[in-house]
């Protein structure tokens, strides 16, 4: 059975992106709850809003006495790349209306790494409807357990759970990098979010590093004329 | 706590990830066959790792999150299966704090 050999990487990387995302909401939860939100407005946060760097920012901010006006622009700042992301995953969120509006929903870091590492638009709607399951599940439990149990949890650095997040997306980079091209902008973006990532606020760096693949764009359009002339 | 603030936050955020969907699905054919879209998540990607492995808030950091990366980096060279790679860099790092 070729077909479901092949489509195990998928669920298992699915699956283990889903418990190291549980874990990170445990502690959103927990920090929700402190920081003056109730344990619905925690759980309607994570349904809802659904997007991780940016709930904590908002939470962290709030809970520090920064109000709104202080912990949304930053919240939506790192929210900014989600937009990129939807941008880039034209043709894989298929369907109708509804559906669509579905999967925009669950447009997040992890879903489009894991639907952009697939060779094929097949794999890469599997991946992402997989990873988008999984996640999604993971988060909310997470949070509502977080909500509920509060503090005692332990710190998931302790686990070296921060670390894993670096060593994910790496794992979901690699098979990215076809080509000279692909190289040159992820050593691009890498720099550009170096380079900001002291003096600009959360989720600047981010969104900034798309600008690395300006140049290769252009670069691979003025090859395409030469060819053609 | 009101409710306004969840509302703001949920309510921006979904905005933000439909606008994308939607400036994807106007963009011509030929434009994103042309350029394909994939190279732009690139560069974010690389940044996110950088961003997650190099800094704390506004500050650079070399900790236990640089020899974690540097273990999952030699794993995804040699091809070892994601829940590996994730596994060996959280492990990395869990075992250098334990021991500093």
């Amino acid at each position: 059975m070729p077909q479901v050999m092949s489509g195990d990487p998928i669920v298992r990387g699915a699956l283990s992106i889903g418990v190291a995302t549980g874990v990170y909401a445990v502690s959103f939860g927990v920090l929700s709850v402190a920081a003056g939100f109730s344990v619905v407005q925690t759980c309607v946060m994570s349904l809802v809003c659904f997007t991780g760097a940016s709930q904590l920012t908002f939470a962290s901010v709030i809970g520090a006495g920064g109000g709104v006006a202080g912990a949304l622009p930053p919240a939506l700042l790192l929210a900014g790349r989600n937009t990129l992301y939807a941008f880039s995953l034209r043709g894989v969120l298929s369907g109708t209306v509804p559906k669509r509006a579905l999967r925009a929903q669950v447009v997040v870091d992890e879903t489009t790494a894991m639907a952009h590492a697939q060779p094929t638009i097949h794999a890469k709607r599997r991946a992402f409807d997989l990873t988008a399951l999984c996640l999604f599940s993971a988060w909310n439990v997470g949070t509502l357990i977080g909500a509920v149990a509060g503090h005692g949890l332990g710190n998931p650095r302790d686990y070296g759970l921060d670390a894993m997040f670096p060593a994910v997306f790496l794992a979901l980079l690699a098979p990215q990098l076809r080509g000279p091209d692909a190289v040159r902008a992820a050593v691009a973006g890498g720099l550009v979010a170096l380079a900001l990532v002291t003096v600009t606020p959360a989720g600047v760096p981010i969104i900034a590093s798309a600008l690395g693949a300006v140049p290769v764009l252009l670069a691979a359009e003025r090859r395409r004329k030469r060819v053609r002339r | 706590m009101s409710w306004w603030p969840v509302i703001a936050l949920c309510g921006s955020a979904y905005a933000l990830k439909a606008l994308g969907l939607v400036l994807g699905e106007r963009l011509d054919r030929e434009v994103s066959e042309r350029w394909p879209l994939q190279t732009v998540v690139v560069p974010v990607l690389a940044a996110l790792i950088v961003v997650q492995a190099f800094s704390t808030g506004r500050h650079y950091a070399l900790d236990a999150r640089t020899p974690a990366l540097l273990v999952a980096g030699v794993l995804v060279w040699r091809k070892a299966p994601f829940v590996v790679v994730a596994g060996a860099a959280a492990g990395t790092a869990a075992l250098l704090r334990v021991l500093a």
